[in-house]
């Protein structure tokens, strides 16, 4: 192995790693040389390409409102022209645009849509992995074949049942609706996690004369925390990012969450200044963007599956 | 705002003890049943509150709306297949489906190869540029349609002639020479659309990324090196050894964005709201929903798309 021209930080860790996993590939194990220059330059033109948007709206969400309508955000790189720069964006888009409500509303429409579910998932996971019943292969299924469906198959009977017992427009409708479209998800990656864990634990449990209440409630959920953090992740994140359950269900007004809120006050609208809809677009992301990078790893255990949620 | 903060915290501590008693109450009326009954049962019991939930929001409404594709607008009367004849024979509709169709040829296809790309450059890297290269273009995936509509629009915006470009796109072509372009309202070759398709890659190149990419790395070394002791070029190691072993994922990747484009709303509904000819199925459900009060058509339209997953979901 000619590990003396790794670069420094990984020498020492290879050939280590090298010893116990031969058929496996580490990343750039297989790399004698560092990259060759032509790789590095195209890697570095797809994350340029790939910063450039979100660069413009955050440094146009900085920019004072004559200087947003008039040049190309690009024009602050020169240093000349760094005279503009302004908080005052945030502000107006807090109270002016309704963002500061519309935020508590993401919040409030979010985090129940979230955890109300785990519970009642994690249960029928359970049922599923552990318990004997008949249809029970045929029952998962069906479920899991059920995340695929997409979520507007259901909105045009629902919006008439909710108009009927007058729930509509209100949290507890999305609620409703986000914990029932989350559930086949939850279930899928709930019984998969489960399916893993050492059976052996459970039989001993059983012999020591536990119920399975008692099984479920002090082996199987701690023992899931993982799986569970992945969906709540995925879950909080798909909920915060959707616009059309918040549209069909609750619309625009004083329930709306952020989505609805920056698309109908501030993309919608003519004549808002390109430095207030940028600021609202930057608001959007804030939670989102802190979630993702604080729980990576969680959030690419549940992408294949989740992805494909309605 | 303090009082739907804590409305909304109480309302997570509620749901969830809610969720407990309900089950401790299962598990003891369970329990209460005679000895074989009470195995028998248990699991049922267990499952129920989730089994109702998606009975109660997806099977049951699902069926419904099969229903209501064949009433009238406010679902009072049954009209026969008219809401489908009707539909299918508008050229407004015709339009819809045929933007679908570039949105399903294009897009998993590009974000398939875009995703392969970018993961075999990056399989190439040290680990710590791979790591951010990683994170740059996966990030988009964690934010709305709506905060990457406000990024976007500063690409394609546009000015007419002889005025500033804010739009970095135009601002590229003024400076080359030519006349500003309105991105979003050119239907030419459905141009609109692509670049919608550009800004939806964008979205989700991550996904087929990350994916592919740990496909890539699971790959065995030896048969790498079988190749490359043969005399093999990169590029045919690539094609003929990596390629078939990674498939499988790109099958799964394929599939994933496929169906995720076939009910895509959002990218549409914030960039152009379906106007100038880049209108796709779901944002015309919107419409005769929200606009038209059509509960007919709305309905017949998720019944089309939904025949048009079937397939999808039994492969």
């Amino acid at each position: 192995m000619t590990s003396t021209i790794q670069p420094a930080g990984t020498a020492a860790t290879e050939p280590r790693l090298n010893r116990f996993s031969r058929t496996r590939r580490p990343a750039a194990t297989d790399q004698l040389k560092p990259a060759h220059w032509s790789v590095k330059l195209a890697v570095i033109v797809v994350c340029f390409l790939w910063i450039v948007p979100a660069f413009g709206a955050l440094v146009t969400s900085f920019r004072n409102e004559s200087d947003a309508n008039s040049t190309g955000w690009w024009t602050v790189l020169n240093p000349a022209n760094w005279g503009g720069f302004t908080l005052s964006n945030y502000g107006d888009a807090i109270t002016k645009a309704g963002l500061g409500q519309a935020f508590i509303n993401s919040l409030a429409i979010a985090l129940p849509a979230t955890f109300i579910p785990i519970l009642i998932a994690a249960f029928a996971a359970y049922a599923f992995t552990f318990m004997q019943f008949p249809l029970r292969d045929t029952m998962f299924v069906v479920i899991v074949s059920l995340l695929i469906v997409p979520n507007f198959v259901a909105m045009v009977p629902l919006l008439k049942v909710y108009g009927n017992i007058g729930i509509g427009g209100t949290f507890l409708s999305v609620w409703l609706f986000h914990i029932g479209f989350g559930m086949s998800l939850a279930i899928y990656l709930f019984r998969n996690y489960m399916a893993t864990l050492p059976r052996e634990v459970i039989e001993s449990a059983k012999i020591d004369g536990a119920s399975h209440y008692a099984t479920f409630y002090r082996l199987i959920l701690p023992m899931s925390t993982p799986v569970l953090a992945s969906f709540a992740i995925f879950q909080f994140l798909w909920v915060w990012n959707d616009l059309l359950v918040a549209l069909v269900f609750i619309g625009p007004g004083e329930n709306a969450p952020m989505t609805v809120a920056v698309k109908n006050n501030l993309i919608g609208q003519q004549g808002q200044g390109w430095n207030i809809v940028a600021a609202g677009g930057i608001l959007t992301m804030i939670v989102p963007i802190i979630v993702f990078l604080a729980l990576q790893r969680f959030f690419v255990r549940g992408l294949t599956a989740g992805s494909v949620k309605g | 705002m303090v009082i739907k903060l804590i409305n909304t915290l109480l309302t997570v501590v509620a749901g969830v003890g809610a969720a407990l008693v309900l089950y401790w109450i299962l598990n003891k009326l369970a329990e209460l049943l005679p000895g074989r009954w009470e195995d028998r049962l248990k699991p049922f019991f267990y499952i129920l509150p989730a089994v109702g939930a998606i009975c109660l929001y997806v099977l049951y409404p699902g069926i419904q709306t099969i229903v209501y594709s064949f009433a009238n607008d406010q679902s009072t009367q049954f009209v026969g297949l008219q809401n489908y004849s009707k539909l299918l024979s508008s050229n407004g509709f015709q339009q819809t489906l045929l933007t679908t169709l570039v949105w399903i040829i294009v897009a998993p296809l590009a974000a398939v190869l875009i995703g392969l790309f970018v993961a075999t450059l990056v399989d190439r890297l040290s680990p710590r540029g791979e790591k951010t290269a990683k994170t740059i273009i996966f990030f988009p995936l964690a934010i709305s349609a709506v905060g990457a509509g406000t990024l976007w629009r500063l690409v394609y915006a546009y000015a007419p002639p002889g005025q500033p470009q804010i739009g970095i796109q135009n601002a590229i072509v003024t400076a080359l020479g030519f006349d500003p372009v309105a991105w979003l309202s050119i239907r030419t070759f459905y141009l609109n659309t692509l670049l919608l398709i550009v800004m939806f890659l964008w979205l989700q190149v991550g996904f087929s990324m990350v994916l592919l990419s740990s496909a890539i790395k699971g790959v065995p070394t030896d048969t790498v090196e079988a190749g490359r002791v043969d005399g093999a070029s990169e590029r045919q190691i690539f094609r003929r050894i990596v390629i078939p072993q990674i498939m499988p994922t790109v099958v799964t990747v394929y599939v994933t964005v496929l169906i995720g484009v076939m009910k895509l709303f959002d990218v549409v509904y914030v960039m152009t709201n379906g106007n100038f000819q880049t209108n796709v199925l779901a944002t015309e459900f919107f419409n005769q929903l929200f606009t038209n009060f059509n509960n007919g058509y709305a309905a017949a339209i998720v019944v089309i798309l939904m025949i048009a997953i079937i397939p999808v979901m039994i492969f």
